[in-house]
């Protein structure tokens, strides 16, 4: 009997909860170890920044009106679909060219994470929020809420645990993104998108976008409905650039060092804190 | 009306509009600012003593009530700049962070003390200098300034409860740029965390407001705080920009216009320095059908016309119910026309002076921008001082959503008025804007307050009242108002690095 033929993975993107190719019809090869031809990526295209963008504003106010409690139920449901789905991406990172083993802590680590941050969304508005004693007849309260639309670029050589940093805290604070995967090892988080939309994660909560990062970067952090990079890059010149972009319409900017992704420092509530902003009311007291 | 209309109405007051001013006359009831005395030049405060700017060159400091010159303070150049960064740098490694927390917070309360002390002088000074009235300097710029360093001192010896799991350090070097509008107040919200947090700091005043930071840097001197810790250097844009691009600041702090923040956070861009900007603001003012009317014009009143409306997070934009607007807008127009403009000094004055005269020319532009775009203006019978920069209580109806009184910051006595029918649409309109520092709500329903309270996208929400501080509350905006937030246990978050 012949050998079976393997059915070929078409990587498309994830935006707006569907997968369309890239507006710009373009796609580019993305190799794993030795050379070996993995796939044919999206090269995605300015408007497919915008598309994105659009996405997620049009899903912002959804997600962060959603509860907390609720927030927190859907990011462990990624946990669940990751679980299921463990293989298939220990497979995906082995082909990128990591070892069995290291794939595997990473796939086990990205699992965990998403745990560990859905643990923290009706969590951490009672330790960073306030009640604040006010000299005069007032009750006035602080608490956090979402930064809005995040332009998240992960680091270019972490496929999967590097993204899952970034995306879990960003939503587990009620915001919605737009990622840049890596462009040399798009894979995984491609194949993440699939996880998410078996999730109950909104459409347009999380948008992932591959193509090349010279071309995407400067559109994705100039947009004018963006408000938040968090970037991973460390080239000077990028990080300028992204800064003076930001400058555009006062975008908040954090720059994390590129350092060991499966490092449990990952695991803490400012990465969720350094994308809200903290609103105070003030309330008269009387009668 | 008179007798032959064939419309007579059955009650004679049909019309009658509230009259507070006629058959009342106010005597004057100035503040006394003969014991006031100013050099006739200032210096920079630089590593514990005045010294004199590089190259000689000074600004003059005028009334803007009078037009009269108060005195010249320094112009200050890149080596003025250079020097005082280096005097704060030098303070920060050899004295100050190494200082424990207990002992710097006793120099903040000395600060707050004497601020206390001084603080009649310091309001008169204020009200001088800026034009404000001394109702408000005395009763709310000074008391706050003071009180905010006594906040901020008692968290110097606590911060590591400040940041759970986290450990706090200071940055070093903070370079901090200050606005006109609320001059001693907001050198507080600066400098006060940046002490506690063991920072060293070269602030540079509003060139237009100066003497009373100088004054201030008297105080340091009499409170023993060592040199360094505080460096005050005076200029206007130029010396800001030399302070922004100084290779050994460790963070900018800026208070002004969304214009020059954006122009700040460009030029800071791949440097690695920290930043937090606190800028301009629209704020939205919204006035449900159900809220207490009186009270709600009385709040309106303080959202717009508090500080002659220099305030970045005035309430310059009413959103009025339609059902109860036309009733609103008269009752509103009734209590504007008791406000007294005039001098700052005296004590029933209501709105003083703009702060200069290229603030004045502003705000008369856009009068004249409102009225080209079809706008209907209407302005009080307020007598003017024949000399100084005054302004009418101003309000502008029939605008809409595109119109340019609506969309950009004034800065002046000018409030638009706009109307909507449900909740959502004043929401909209609400947010309608890329600024997003305060919004207001007024309402007798909490639920209502709520859930308008958190549809905002600003920072600082008032219900059912406006313009309120209060060293403990954080303040700070959303989008293109600003990076960071100032007061409260948040607004340490900008000076400290932390460590796990």
């Amino acid at each position: 009997m012949a050998d079976r033929v393997d059915v070929l993975k078409t990587y498309k993107t994830y935006v707006g909860g569907a997968f369309p190719r890239s507006e710009s019809g373009r796609t580019y090869k993305v190799y794993g170890k030795n050379d070996q031809l993995l796939a044919n990526a999206c090269r995605c295209s300015r408007k497919d920044i915008r598309d994105a963008v659009e996405a997620s504003r049009a899903a912002f106010s959804g997600w962060k009106s959603l509860s907390a409690h609720h927030r927190g139920q859907i990011l462990y449901r990624i946990s669940e679909m990751l679980e299921g789905r463990k293989e298939q991406f220990v497979e995906e990172l082995i082909k990128s060219g990591i070892s069995k083993k290291q794939s595997r802590m990473e796939v086990d680590a990205a699992i965990d994470r998403f745990i560990y941050f859905a643990g923290w969304t009706d969590k951490y508005a009672q330790i960073y929020g306030s009640i604040n004693p006010v000299a005069s007849d007032h009750f006035n309260f602080s608490y956090p809420e979402p930064i809005g639309i995040l332009a998240v670029i992960p680091p270019e050589t972490s496929r999967l645990i590097g993204p899952v940093s970034m995306i879990a805290p960003a939503i587990a604070g009620g915001n919605t993104l737009v990622m840049l995967a890596s462009q040399t090892h798009p894979l995984a988080a491609i194949t993440l998108g699939e996880v998410l939309h078996v999730s109950d994660l909104p459409a347009g909560v999380v948008n992932i976008l591959s193509g090349y990062r010279d071309e995407l970067i400067p559109v994705l952090t100039s947009h004018m409905d963006v408000n938040a990079i968090w970037n991973s890059v460390e080239k000077q010149e990028v990080m300028k650039q992204i800064d003076e972009n930001a400058a555009l319409n006062i975008k908040r900017v954090v720059h994390t060092e590129q350092d060991d992704w499966l490092d449990p420092r990952h695991e803490n509530p400012y990465s969720i804190v350094q994308f809200q902003e903290i609103k105070t009311t003030w309330h008269p007291s009387g009668y | 009306m008179s007798d032959s209309s064939p419309d007579k109405p059955t009650s004679p007051n049909f019309d009658a509009a509230l009259d507070f001013r006629s058959g009342w006359s106010y005597s004057e009831a100035p503040e006394s600012s003969d014991y006031i005395e100013l050099d006739e030049n200032y210096g920079h405060y630089i590593d514990g003593r005045f010294v004199q700017p590089s190259k000689g060159r000074y600004l003059e400091s005028i009334n803007p009530a009078t037009e009269k010159s108060l005195a010249k303070i320094a112009d200050g150049t890149g080596e003025d700049v250079d020097a005082a960064v280096k005097a704060a740098g030098k303070a920060f490694k050899s004295k100050w962070s190494g200082l424990p927390g207990r002992e710097r917070g006793k120099y903040i309360y000395r600060i707050a003390r004497m601020i206390q002390e001084y603080a009649r002088e310091l309001a008169v000074l204020e009200s001088m200098d800026g034009g404000k009235p001394i109702r408000e300097s005395r009763d709310v710029d000074i008391p706050l300034t003071a009180a905010h360093f006594f906040y901020y001192a008692g968290w110097a010896d606590k911060l590591e409860y400040a940041f759970p799991g986290r450990k706090a350090e200071p940055l070093g070097v903070c370079g901090q740029i200050i606005p006109w509008n609320f001059p001693m107040l907001m050198l507080a919200w600066k400098i006060a965390p940046a002490l506690a947090t063991g920072n060293t700091v070269v602030l540079k005043p509003a060139e237009t407001t100066s003497l009373t930071a100088l004054r201030f840097a008297e105080i340091c001197s009499d409170a023993g705080l060592p040199d360094g810790v505080i460096n005050i250097v005076t200029g206007a844009g130029q010396t800001g920009s030399n302070l922004v691009n100084h290779p050994d600041i460790d963070k900018i702090a800026f208070t002004g216009s969304t214009e020059v923040g954006k122009i700040i956070q460009k030029s800071l861009a791949g440097s690695g320095k920290r930043y937090t900007l606190e800028l301009g603001g629209k704020g939205a003012n919204i006035i449900f059908e159900d809220a207490a009317i009186e009270q709600a014009v009385e709040g309106v009143i303080n959202a717009i016309f508090f500080n002659q409306g220099h305030v970045c997070c005035a309430g310059s934009r009413l959103l009025v119910q339609e059902s109860i607007a036309d009733l609103f807008i008269s009752r509103l127009k009734d209590r504007m026309e008791t406000l007294i403009v005039g001098d700052p000094l005296d004590k029933n004055t209501d709105i003083g002076a703009i702060n200069s005269k290229a603030q004045y020319d502003r705000i008369l532009n856009y009068l004249e921008i409102g009225v080209e775009e079809g706008a209907a203006i209407y302005q009080t019978q307020a007598e003017l001082p024949k000399s100084g920069y005054f302004c009418r209580p101003t309000l502008f109806t029939d605008v809409g959503q595109s119109n340019r009184i609506v969309n950009e910051e004034i800065f002046g006595p000018v409030l638009t008025i706009q109307t909507f029918r449900t909740p959502d649409e004043a929401v909209e309109k609400a947010n309608n804007t890329p600024y997003g520092l305060s919004g207001g709500v007024w309402t007798d329903k909490g639920s209502k307050i709520f859930q308008t309270g958190r549809a905002l996208r600003a920072g600082v929400i008032w219900s059912n009242t406006f313009n309120k501080f209060d060293p403990t509350s954080p303040f700070g905006g959303y989008k293109e108002s600003g990076v960071g937030r100032e007061g409260g246990l948040h607004g340490l978050y900008p000076y400290v690095h932390l460590t796990s």
